[in-house]
């Protein structure tokens, strides 16, 4: 569905790393992947498997002790690692906008509604006349289904589900290419929640802007998603078109993953699927691929090397030794770490 | 005004009364358990027993304690306080019609000096967290905080004063100018505008610089520290990283975000510093021969004036309790979470 094209963002190599007292954790770990423009992509994986730094390490966003120690994120063509912080601020808003997990906190408490949108435009285009910024707040925040007169509300008064809709409407209000939603609809109920997916998705295809939707939440990914991308302990373990991921899902985590997910069918004998051991402890990740420990199908070259996410077939990309040729052992003396 | 507005004023009103029965009865008590009583502190130690009975008679000391208590209490409610007991057995109420003018114009200046400056010391702290700067002003901070207000006062008398010679080193208004200065409301600042006297002015306000400069540094150190913490916890909110993900600037996160959401403690502290304030006035206006309710309750303490003691307690507590009302009132301009 996508070609070279309609690449938006680029990640290459990206690293973010955390010192702690017990040495440095590598919460992303050498991750590459596109993002394609108009795409709603779904990032799922356990908690602390990195997933939400990785989106903050899109907006250059990882507060101190952690940090981007490598890699490229290229923006339409640009690497925002190369940025200046003027140019960060620029780029923060206007080109990308951040919907947060606590719709009750994200809101500063003592301004009102249009003045948080106000201010985003004031701050990016200076220039725009008073007028003109009423008009565009009013329109779009009518369009987000919040009623005008909200806008002169603060945000206790508005509803969980509300108040994501206006942090929606303050990444739009810039007209910013890519969300990142993170963790955006956890907090709300389920049927609140619905609607904001919905919503999402109506306002991709008539804004026309990219969607990183970052959630554990698997059925939710199932319902909005173009491309699903199944994150464990700061690796990539498969990326692929949503429907083929989910019909044929190659990788054993990902198949672990969907088989855990519970169904509402009310007959249904089946046990969930409970996945062996625990996430691992970063500080001392595993050797070779870092699933292993846990994985069903592990075979002696899991535990030495790290596979690669490389593409299987169309589109899909797989980081497994099952999918991928196994390097003579000595024509590549890779060494692990342990 | 609102309904709700004026059931929350009422109510707090209310509240004040038994808070200052309360305070001026323990004060009634206490002054006539202290050794020593008013008519021997001004006759000396050689008054005889005739002498002092003559003059209980007509301060009517000499009356059961119970019907003392009363007569007092109906002298607060209807605001009338009665005659001193000393120093010429003036009406309180003109007394304190000159001392209290003088310990507003000392405190309020102290006051909007010790929170400005505090606020914005703490906050440019908490931006600077754990570098040179915040180290600094901690230290500042805390050094401000356990030295005296009467030495922090000396030491400016004698910089300023003594050696420097540019401010003057006690007073509110150059002798000489207070020969012909007309004070109508006793605010010295307010009457020389209004009957424009300007060098009456410039040397009231000089008077008050050192002073005000004391008092006021002396409460700084915990508004610094308050101000701080309350920011480094704003600065960790989700709406700050929500802000700076939309590409706001660091000093408007700071300065604007931050900084309005942490004026709630910070308005707490300012009723509450308001007492200590006025305990700090007695000793700064006692270094500065300040002219104010603070240096009159200490002579009148000294001279066991019940009366005046009392009234001047009275006051202060009104005073304290109105201020604690004031910012009840303000809270729900700065947070508009909060409705009455």
């Amino acid at each position: 569905m996508a070609n070279e094209k309609d690449v938006l963002v680029q990640i290459r190599n990206l690293y973010v790393t955390y010192g702690t007292r017990l040495g440095s954790v590598s919460a992303v770990d050498d991750v590459s992947f596109d993002i394609y423009r108009g795409e709603i992509l779904g990032l799922v994986g356990e908690s602390g498997c990195g997933k939400s730094t990785l989106g903050k390490a899109l907006m250059r966003m990882i507060k101190s002790p952690g940090e981007i120690t490598g890699g490229q994120v290229i923006f339409n063509g640009e690497d925002i690692m190369e940025y200046s912080d003027k140019q960060m601020r620029d780029f923060r808003g206007r080109r990308t906008s951040m919907i947060f997990q606590d719709p009750m906190t994200s809101l500063n408490p003592v301004q009102r509604v249009d003045e948080h949108m106000i201010e985003a435009i004031e701050v990016h285009e200076p220039k725009t006349k008073k007028a003109n910024i009423t008009d565009r707040i009013t329109s779009l925040i009518e369009r987000l289904g919040i009623q005008k007169r909200r806008l002169t509300d603060y945000p206790h008064q508005l509803s969980g589900g509300m108040r994501q809709r206006v942090m929606v409407g303050l990444g739009l209000v810039l007209n910013a290419h890519l969300i990142i939603a993170d963790e955006a609809t956890t907090s709300l109920d389920v049927i609140v929640e619905a609607n904001l997916v919905d919503q999402l998705r109506e306002i991709r295809d008539e804004f026309g802007v990219t969607i990183l939707m970052i959630t554990h939440n698997i059925a939710l990914v199932a319902e909005i998603a173009d491309r699903i991308a199944v994150m464990y302990a700061g690796r990539f373990a498969e990326i692929g078109p949503i429907n083929d991921v989910f019909e044929d899902p190659m990788h054993p985590y990902t198949q672990g993953l969907l088989r855990s997910v519970p169904s509402i069918r009310l007959d249904d004998q089946e046990e969930l699927y409970k996945m062996p051991g625990e996430p691992p402890n970063l500080t001392q990740p595993p050797s070779g691929c870092r699933f292993h420990p846990r994985c069903p199908q592990a075979i002696p070259i899991c535990a030495r090397i790290q596979p690669e996410l490389l593409e299987t077939k169309q589109g899909r990309l797989v980081n497994c030794w099952l999918f991928q040729d196994q390097p003579e052992e000595a024509a590549h003396p890779i060494m692990v770490t342990a | 005004m609102s309904s709700s507005l004026r059931n929350f004023l009422i109510t707090r009103a209310l509240l004040t009364i038994p808070m200052v029965l309360i305070l001026i009865t323990m004060v009634f008590f206490i002054m006539r358990i202290l050794p020593g009583d008013p008519i021997r502190s001004e006759l000396g130690p050689k008054a005889t027993e005739e002498q002092v009975e003559i003059i209980a008679e007509r301060l009517g000391l000499n009356k059961p304690l119970y019907q003392q208590y009363y007569e007092f209490l109906w002298q607060m409610i209807t605001l009338d306080f009665g005659n001193a007991l000393t120093m010429g057995e003036r009406p309180i109420k003109d007394e304190l019609a000159e001392k209290l003018p003088a310990t507003i114009e000392l405190t309020i200046p102290a006051m909007l000096f010790t929170a400005f400056f505090g606020i914005f010391a703490g906050a440019y702290a908490a931006k600077k967290r754990k570098k040179a700067q915040d180290y600094g002003i901690r230290l500042f901070s805390i050094a401000i905080y356990s030295i005296p207000i009467f030495v922090m006062g000396l030491i400016f008398q004698i910089i300023f004063s003594v050696r420097l010679n540019i401010l003057p080193i006690a007073g509110r208004l150059d002798p000489l100018l207070l020969v012909t200065f007309e004070s109508p409301t006793n605010f010295y600042i307010i009457d020389s505008i209004l009957t424009q006297n300007w060098a009456a002015l410039r040397s009231t306000i000089a008077h008050l610089i050192l002073p005000a400069l004391t008092l006021g540094l002396a409460l700084t150190g915990v508004f610094i520290r308050l101000t701080r913490v309350n920011m480094i916890e704003a600065q960790e909110s989700d709406f700050i990283t929500a802000g700076r993900a939309r590409g706001i600037p660091e000093n408007k996160l700071h300065y604007r975000h931050a900084l309005r959401n942490t004026f709630i403690p910070i308005l707490t502290l300012i009723g509450l510093q308001f007492a200590i304030l006025l305990a700090g006035a007695v000793l700064t206006e006692t270094t500065f021969s300040w002219p104010g309710m603070g240096r009159y309750l200490v002579t009148r303490i000294q001279l066991r004036d019940y009366n005046a003691v009392q009234a001047t307690i009275g006051v202060f507590a009104l005073f304290v309790a109105v201020i604690s009302v004031v910012m009840d009132v303000l809270y729900a301009f700065i947070d508009p979470r909060i409705r009455y």
